[in-house]
């Protein structure tokens, strides 16, 4: 009976390790920084989180088709550099919406561009998001050379120290992301998603449009990594042109202790969120735990290889049984 | 109705030499002087050694298939050149010792790359990624703010210099070729090169045929630890002095320049010769780049649509309708 309750629990809920894996770290987290859930820590740590969080989450649509975006650090650089250099410092809040939305229109575009070379002319998603990650990021230090720039202080301070009855933004966003995933998973949509990053072949066999549904994903990533984009700019209220080089292998990561398979077809998007969260939290135990600086990057990368490892452990001491 | 093809390591290779001829053309380019442009062909010809080899291991992998492929590549260069540096200390003798510590070291790590991702099921992507977190860290520890250690004269001498003075042929050009043979030999002679694209191809179609599949699985990245190990020792060589983020340049320029070569990133097909012409080129455009004396951000974006352009040629992938 245990056997089949763990086996329903990891195949139909992918996430479900995620989640294990989030409880853990919260608590290890909150034994280390027992202020942890108060209001402020809550805000604070969320707010740093929040970009990664909403780019993993495109990220994870992207991979549930069946590809893979290395180029999102990109596409944050841009809307970073945009940002920071088109609304200024002194600028208006009216001049930031109106760049918030070109920003968001960007992001598509360039989400379009990977779309276009990867489901019509069907290069290797890998190496072409590689590719036009070298473009996004060049435009982006084309845009601003030097790091400067910044947007107005009551824009960045909307972001970081809004919380609407006591809970930090960032918990309406990831709600509004996870609201809008669960209905897209419901509709037809959802449903050629997974088909297709399940096994496009088969998919197309059976008349769903798969290169339709394979630019999308990567649409979807691309205004993801804006929005994305978008809330780092408010969270460090400057620009610099490098900013979003160290997220997209992060994104991945989150993806994958996540519980969505690097394969496609497998998982969604609430695990990457959950993921992304552990993400933070595992730096976050780092800190606290007062290792010795050399130590740090040892020790989280050893924390992360292990989260990553525990499902095929657990599952190779269970087949031994 | 045979359509003419080309084959991508000829392609590759053919378009080398046209960018390199169009490069003469610059305002600063080499003109009509043959010396020079004997020189500078010599020249990136030897920088692309080190991309070259240490793309032999990722090649490997990405044959092997089911996703296959190695993000711990530039670390491993990074621990191995330090390994090197320190292991020999100026000393020609210890260069022996230090290369076979440098083919352990990456060896292990690729084992341990491997089992992850046989026995635990992990993805190759976030294995290798992940791990190449873990060498980064032992790297600064190991590293420790500064490492003392010296290039032995050896080293310089069979890396960085000609053959001789009436026959300027870097030596490690000549180290080059041997290895691409050997690696050649080693996909398309042996049963290990066999086995490899067969379970690139097909795994259960493999594990039927009778292939040990998690063994050549555990053996491919292994050995591709071991060249990526190969590669931080021959470009300690060239560099000789070692820094934090000596490999992690060439980790993604290693992945391209297989595909650049017609090497399937979905496995099963490829060839060390097509890696040894993607290197060349990559090489050749980055540092065409360089000599153009352009801004950085432009010099991207031209990399960034370089690529595209190379992999829209030949990295195609099958058509869904057949």
């Amino acid at each position: 009976m245990k056997r089949f309750t763990w086996n329903m629990l990891m195949t139909r809920y992918p996430a479900f390790f995620a989640l294990i894996l989030l409880g853990l770290a919260i608590i290890v987290n909150f034994i280390l920084q027992p202020n942890l859930l108060e209001r402020d820590t809550l805000n604070s740590n969320m707010r740093v989180w929040l970009p990664i969080i909403i780019l993993a989450a495109g990220q994870a649509v992207v991979i549930l088709g069946g590809g893979i975006d290395i180029s999102v650090g990109g596409i944050v650089s841009i809307v970073n550099t945009i940002l920071a250099t088109r609304v200024g410092l002194e600028g208006s809040p009216d001049a930031m919406w109106r760049y918030v939305a070109l920003s968001l229109l960007v992001g598509a575009f360039a989400g379009a561009i990977n779309g276009f070379f990867v489901a019509y002319l069907r290069l290797q998603p890998i190496i072409t998001t590689y590719a036009t990650s070298f473009l996004y990021a060049g435009f982006a230090l084309y845009i601003l050379p030097n790091p400067g720039g910044g947007i107005p202080a009551t824009v960045a301070e909307l972001y970081r120290n809004t919380s609407p009855l006591g809970l930090p933004l960032a918990f309406y966003v990831i709600a509004v992301v996870l609201g809008l995933w669960w209905y897209i998973r419901s509709t037809r949509y959802g449903n050629y998603l997974f088909a297709v990053g399940g096994r496009a072949q088969a998919a197309y066999e059976t008349a769903v449009p798969v290169t339709a549904v394979q630019f999308s994903t990567y649409v979807i990533s691309g205004v993801m990594a804006a929005f994305s984009g978008i809330a780092i700019t408010m969270l460090s209220g400057s620009g610099n042109a490098d900013i979003g080089s160290s997220m997209t292998l992060n994104s991945i990561t989150a993806v994958v202790i996540g519980g969505t398979a690097m394969s496609g077809g497998v998982g969604g998007v609430a695990g990457p969120v959950m993921g992304a969260i552990t993400l933070g939290i595992i730096q976050n135990i780092v800190s606290f735990a007062h290792i010795d600086t050399w130590w740090e990057t040892l020790v989280k990368a050893s924390i992360i290889v292990i989260a990553l490892a525990t499902p095929g452990i657990i599952n190779l001491f269970r087949r031994r049984e | 109705m045979k359509r003419f093809t080309i084959s991508p390591p000829v392609a590759a290779l053919l378009l080398a030499v046209i960018l390199f001829v169009l490069s003469g053309l610059l305002p600063n380019g080499f003109g009509s002087d043959m010396s020079i442009a004997r020189a500078q062909a010599l020249n990136i010809l030897r920088l692309s050694v080190f991309l070259g080899v240490i793309a032999a291991g990722q090649t490997l992998v990405i044959i092997s298939g089911f996703e296959g492929i190695d993000l711990s590549a530039g670390s491993i260069v990074t621990l191995t050149a330090i390994a090197t540096y320190v292991t020999v200390n100026g000393a020609d003798e210890k260069v022996l010792p230090a290369l076979f510590l440098s083919l352990l070291i990456g060896a292990f790590i690729g084992l341990l790359n491997g089992a992850g991702i046989t026995f635990l099921k992990i993805s190759p992507f976030v294995m290798t990624l992940g791990m190449s977190g873990v060498v980064t860290g032992a790297i600064i520890i190991a590293n420790h703010g500064n490492v003392s250690g010296k290039v032995a004269p050896i080293m310089t001498r069979l890396i960085a210099r000609p053959l001789s003075p009436e026959f300027p042929i870097p030596n490690v050009l000549i180290i080059w070729l041997i290895f691409g043979i050997l690696m050649w030999l080693l996909l398309e002679r042996t049963t290990f090169g066999k086995n490899l694209f067969a379970i690139g191809v097909n795994r259960v179609t493999a594990k039927l045929s009778g292939v040990n599949v998690t063994g050549m699985n555990l053996a491919a990245y292994s050995l591709a630890g071991a060249l990526a190990g190969f590669g931080g020792f021959l470009l300690v060589g060239n560099t000789g002095v070692v820094m934090i983020q000596l490999g992690q340049p060439y980790l993604f320029p290693s992945i391209a320049a297989v595909a650049v070569g017609g090497t399937l990133l979905s496995g099963g097909k490829g060839s060390y010769w097509g890696t040894m012409a993607g290197a060349i080129v990559l090489t050749l455009i980055t540092s065409l780049l360089t000599t153009m004396q352009m801004p950085d951000s432009v010099r991207r974006m031209v990399l960034g649509a370089t690529l595209l352009v190379l992999i829209s040629i030949y990295g195609r992938q099958r058509s869904l309708r057949q």
